[in-house]
């Protein structure tokens, strides 16, 4: 039993738990997606200013991070941005 | 000096009724008196549950409107004298009651009784704002179930921002086979995501719907959900209880001695 557990992938009660706390995270944040798509337009404007990005690939989302100070977690902005290109020196 | 919980979950069909019929009948054999508040209006339940369904005469619409005195809309539950049920209209809807009607027609109870329980309406709208409007504290019914969890974590958030500081959990439902085997979430599982303090964990018990079909609730009887509200109403009242072990035991022996039972 303990071998078949150690091949199995995770348990389902584990993947409830993971959900449920990202869910957990945007419900509290109330971060509706509207906004979520207006932050990473704003982003990408930013960023594009600096360097060639896949505005397709982009992702950002609210998770949860391990806090430097006192009281564990809280929620985090983590966006994934791939680049295409870096551009040496700014344009204006 | 009287104490009014309300018995909230959010998501319904999770088990506020019955856990407010056990608690009730579980305080009232601990010798406190208890009246209990049927505050889903519209669709009654609790007094089929306390199998007082035969007995309703007036009820919580009638003594808000003054069509009666609250002490002809009570009923004595007959088991034990000192407990009551102020049953919900059935024919009318969520709206014939405010806050304010909830509060004077507690204030009005405080004489009399302990503890008023308040089962409330799933929700979030006006049903679930009369039963709070009133409450010292709430207790938080939920499921290890990933929906019901998250419609718990709403209700402590708007309990918070009402000024009801004193919230316990309920764990209602849990399959100790299906946890050991990952499949459900754990007691700590749950504690650890919502963040607040257990008063109790309720196993899934076959029990529960025997007594539920018999309007008999099971509060102090020798079941293992029996034990489990009796527990919670122990620690309702100020004492420190363990947690029971809540595994049912489907070994090879007791299956002998069920064969015997």
């Amino acid at each position: 039993m303990a071998l078949m557990d150690f091949f199995r992938k995770k348990s389902s009660g584990d993947v409830a738990k993971d959900r449920l706390k990202l869910l957990l995270i945007s419900d509290r944040a109330n971060c509706s997606p509207e906004m979520m798509e207006l932050i990473k337009n704003d982003i990408i404007k930013v960023i594009s200013k600096y360097m060639e990005i896949d505005c397709e690939g982009l992702d950002i989302q609210i998770t949860q991070t391990e806090s430097e100070g006192e009281n564990g977690h809280v929620p985090a902005l983590c966006a994934n941005i791939p680049i295409k290109d870096m551009k040496h020196g700014v344009k204006d | 000096m009287s104490e009014v919980i309300v018995i909230t979950s959010g998501k319904g069909g999770v088990g506020k009724t019955t856990s407010t019929a056990n608690i009730g009948t579980g305080l009232a054999k601990l010798g406190k008196n208890v009246v209990m508040i049927d505050t889903d209006i519209g669709l009654r339940n609790l007094d089929v549950v306390m199998g007082l369904e035969n007995r309703i005469v007036y009820n919580l619409v009638d003594v808000v409107e003054g069509n009666c005195r609250m002490k002809q809309a009570l009923i004595k539950d007959k088991r034990y004298p000192n407990l009551a049920l102020l049953p919900s209209a059935q024919t009318r809807d969520k709206t014939a009651v405010n806050p304010e009607q909830m509060v004077k027609l507690i204030d009005e109870l405080k004489a009399d009784f302990d503890y008023i329980l308040l089962d409330c309406p799933a929700g979030i709208e006006q049903g679930f704002k009369n039963a709070i409007a009133a409450a010292d504290r709430a207790l938080i019914v939920t499921t290890p179930e990933v929906s019901a969890i998250r419609d718990a974590d709403r209700i402590i958030g708007l309990l918070e921002a009402n000024e009801i500081h004193k919230i316990d959990l309920i764990v209602n439902r849990l399959r100790m086979d299906m946890v050991k085997r990952g499949d459900m979430m754990s007691i700590e599982d749950v504690i650890d995501i919502l963040a607040i303090d257990l008063i109790g964990a309720v196993p899934d018990d076959e029990n529960i719907v025997i007594a539920t079909n018999q309007g008999e609730p099971l509060a102090g009887d020798s079941s293992l959900a029996g034990t489990a509200y009796m527990n919670i109403c122990k620690r309702i009242l100020g004492e420190e209880v363990p947690l029971m072990n809540l595994e049912v035991n489907n070994g090879f022996f007791s299956k002998i001695t069920k064969l015997f039972k």
